[in-house]
């Protein structure tokens, strides 16, 4: 097998950018000094008229994009996780989501993958915060394929939509082919022992798992939740009627994330064992990405260990 | 100005101030103080200087406002009341479950509000992204703002305001509303925002300082801006519950409602006024 092309997120969206840019001109980029980290430096390249740069204050930049997107202009604003979600939450809540405002929020640098900037940085409670708001929209893309569509219909989407990519190359696993619906789930394995709903870079190691418990005999069914927010309740439900158990994984804190919504939108309609991995009420800390992935229990093996929890504790 | 146009912004102004007193004590709660001290402003940029369409509040091309001291919402409401975007009757709903009328201003429901407002230091934010937007964009409306002199302790407004000049955006304008009291006491008790026109200076905005009670000098300032090549922040000097005598300067009439019988000198105060001038 050839190796597997890898990029991270926070590059595809980049690029999606820098290509949006190229085929419409009804949007522009804001950014709060982050740029080169963020990757809209590629935007900013392309289209220095279409770029400003807010500097450093991010609740600025959040009301001024608020502030376009009154006057009914198309607006990406760009930031760490850790500052666009975390510094700036009551700018997002009572800014863009209370008056329902078309604005995309790109944050990057999200989850423990991080690495070496250590806690301060890895924003593990974005997709807590971000599922508070009314009427938030967020997406949590697993590869390059799917950055890039989901930036598009972003840009198409009627209210705020908060997108969360990574720093760490991950394996490109979708082809041109992939359909991509913002609130739709995708069954990307058939199973019937137990479901995997996954999000984010965990998406890949989910598909590993798929294939260490199939060489186990424990056929798990593989679902990659794009979007957080609104959940894809049907295709939960499905499974949870189909498999019986489910495992969640994200690189997310396990508190308010995707675990926590799957076993949310279980609990009051089909109540079945869901186990959640993630990261356990903990800060992060320095190190090298991967590293930190294996540390935190992030991985594939992680995932079959889970997996075979969930089936145990069928009734 | 013309004496006859200004009698018609002071009568214009005292029936927005009896539509404040109005749905305060209708709501039994409210702010009363700091909406009657912007009310002179509020009340000469929708009558006299805003391009604007009462019938078409969404009008593609109309100026833009952003009530950044959002609790004075019962001052904009009224404004926006008197000048035709809805019944001033509606004023009397203020606060309730089933009225347009939030709290504070709400953009999806309430005609002729621009911008939701409300948490301080955002609406300037809203204001400047207005302001990017036109320029960006090719627009030539332009976007004003009200800011309380309490409001400017937030950080996110130095924000703002340093990004505004360094963009250039000579299409914005921001009144402060220095009534000099806010709802812990006196502004230099509380956390002293002075000088407040240095400040706007030091972020290269032009400073005007005004009587915010007097409308030749808001309608000279607002001519002056038009006429500067960077964002103008007019700091006008306020009286805080002005208009009513036993609220005048009086930092307990920040955030509680009159009652019935508060209501009643209240209205009789604005009302000899309006009598004395028509």
């Amino acid at each position: 097998m050839s190796e597997v092309r890898k990029v991270a997120t926070r590059v595809s969206y980049g690029n999606a950018l820098a290509e949006l840019g190229a085929k419409r001109d009804d949007f522009v980029v804001l950014d709060a000094d982050l740029a080169a980290a963020t990757q809209t430096g590629m935007f900013k390249k392309a289209f220095p008229e279409r770029f400003y740069d807010c500097g450093i204050a991010e609740q600025n930049m959040v009301g001024i994009a608020a502030g376009i997107a009154a006057t009914g202009k198309k607006v990406i604003c760009s930031s760490f996780a850790m500052f666009a979600a975390g510094r700036a939450y009551e700018q997002v809540r009572n800014s863009i989501g209370y008056p329902h405002l078309n604005v995309i929020i790109g944050a990057t640098h999200a989850g423990i993958s991080v690495g070496e900037d250590g806690a301060t940085h890895q924003c593990c409670e974005d997709i807590a915060l971000m599922r508070t708001i009314p009427g938030m929209t967020i997406i949590n893309p697993a590869d390059e394929t799917e950055a890039k569509m989901a930036v598009e219909a972003a840009l198409d989407h009627d209210g705020p939509v908060y997108m969360r990519f990574g720093r760490l190359a991950v394996p490109v696993i979708f082809g041109d082919d992939y359909k991509f619906e913002i609130g739709k789930g995708v069954e990307l394995k058939e199973g019937s022992d137990v479901t995997i709903i996954a999000t984010g870079l965990m998406v890949d190691e989910a598909m590993q798992a798929h294939e260490l418990l199939k060489a186990e005999g424990i056929s798990a069914r593989i679902i990659n939740m794009h979007t957080i927010k609104p959940l894809d309740k049907d295709i939960v439900l499905k499974a949870a009627k189909e498999t019986g158990a489910i495992v969640t994984a994200e690189e997310h804190s396990v508190i308010g994330g995707l675990g926590s919504a799957v076993a949310e939108a279980l609990a009051e309609e089909y109540p079945v064992p869901v186990v959640k991995l993630g990261v356990y009420d903990r800060f992060g800390y320095s190190g090298p990405a991967p590293k930190l992935l294996d540390e935190f229990g992030l991985r594939a093996v992680n995932i079959v260990e889970k997996a075979k929890k969930a089936i145990s504790m069928k009734k | 100005m013309d004496n006859a146009v200004k009698k018609d912004l002071q009568i214009t102004a005292l029936k927005v101030r009896m539509g404040i007193i109005e749905g305060v004590h209708s709501a039994k709660s409210g702010h009363p103080g700091g909406s009657l001290s912007c009310t002179d402003i509020l009340t000469y940029l929708y009558f006299k200087h805003m391009n604007i369409d009462p019938k078409n509040p969404k009008m593609e091309n109309r100026d833009r406002f952003v009530l950044s001291k959002g609790h004075a919402a019962p001052a904009l409401y009224s404004v926006l009341a008197n000048r035709g975007y809805f019944d001033v009757e509606l004023l009397k709903t203020l606060r309730k479950p089933d009225s347009i009328l939030q709290g504070h201003p709400d953009m999806k429901h309430i005609p002729g509000v621009d911008m939701s407002s409300g948490s301080l230091g955002q609406g300037i934010s809203a204001a400047v992204g207005m302001a990017l937007s036109a320029k960006h964009f090719g627009d030539d409306f332009k976007v004003y703002t009200v800011l309380g002199d309490g409001e400017i302790e937030e950080g996110q407004v130095w924000e703002a305001a340093m990004f505004a000049a360094n963009k250039g955006l000579s299409n914005l304008t921001a009144f402060v509303d220095y009534n000099n009291l806010q709802i812990d006491g006196t502004i230099e008790e509380v956390n002293s925002a002075m000088p407040i026109d240095k400040k706007f200076e030091a972020f290269n905005w032009h400073v005007i300082v005004i009587n915010g009670h007097d409308f030749d000098e808001i309608e000279n300032a607002l001519k002056e801006a038009e006429t500067i090549d960077k964002p103008v922040a007019i700091v006008a000097k306020t009286v805080k519950g002005k208009g009513v005598s036993f609220m005048e300067n009086q930092v307990g009439w920040h955030g509680s409602a009159p009652n019935d019988e508060q209501y009643e000198q209240a209205m009789s105060e604005l009302n000899a006024q309006l009598a004395e001038l028509q």
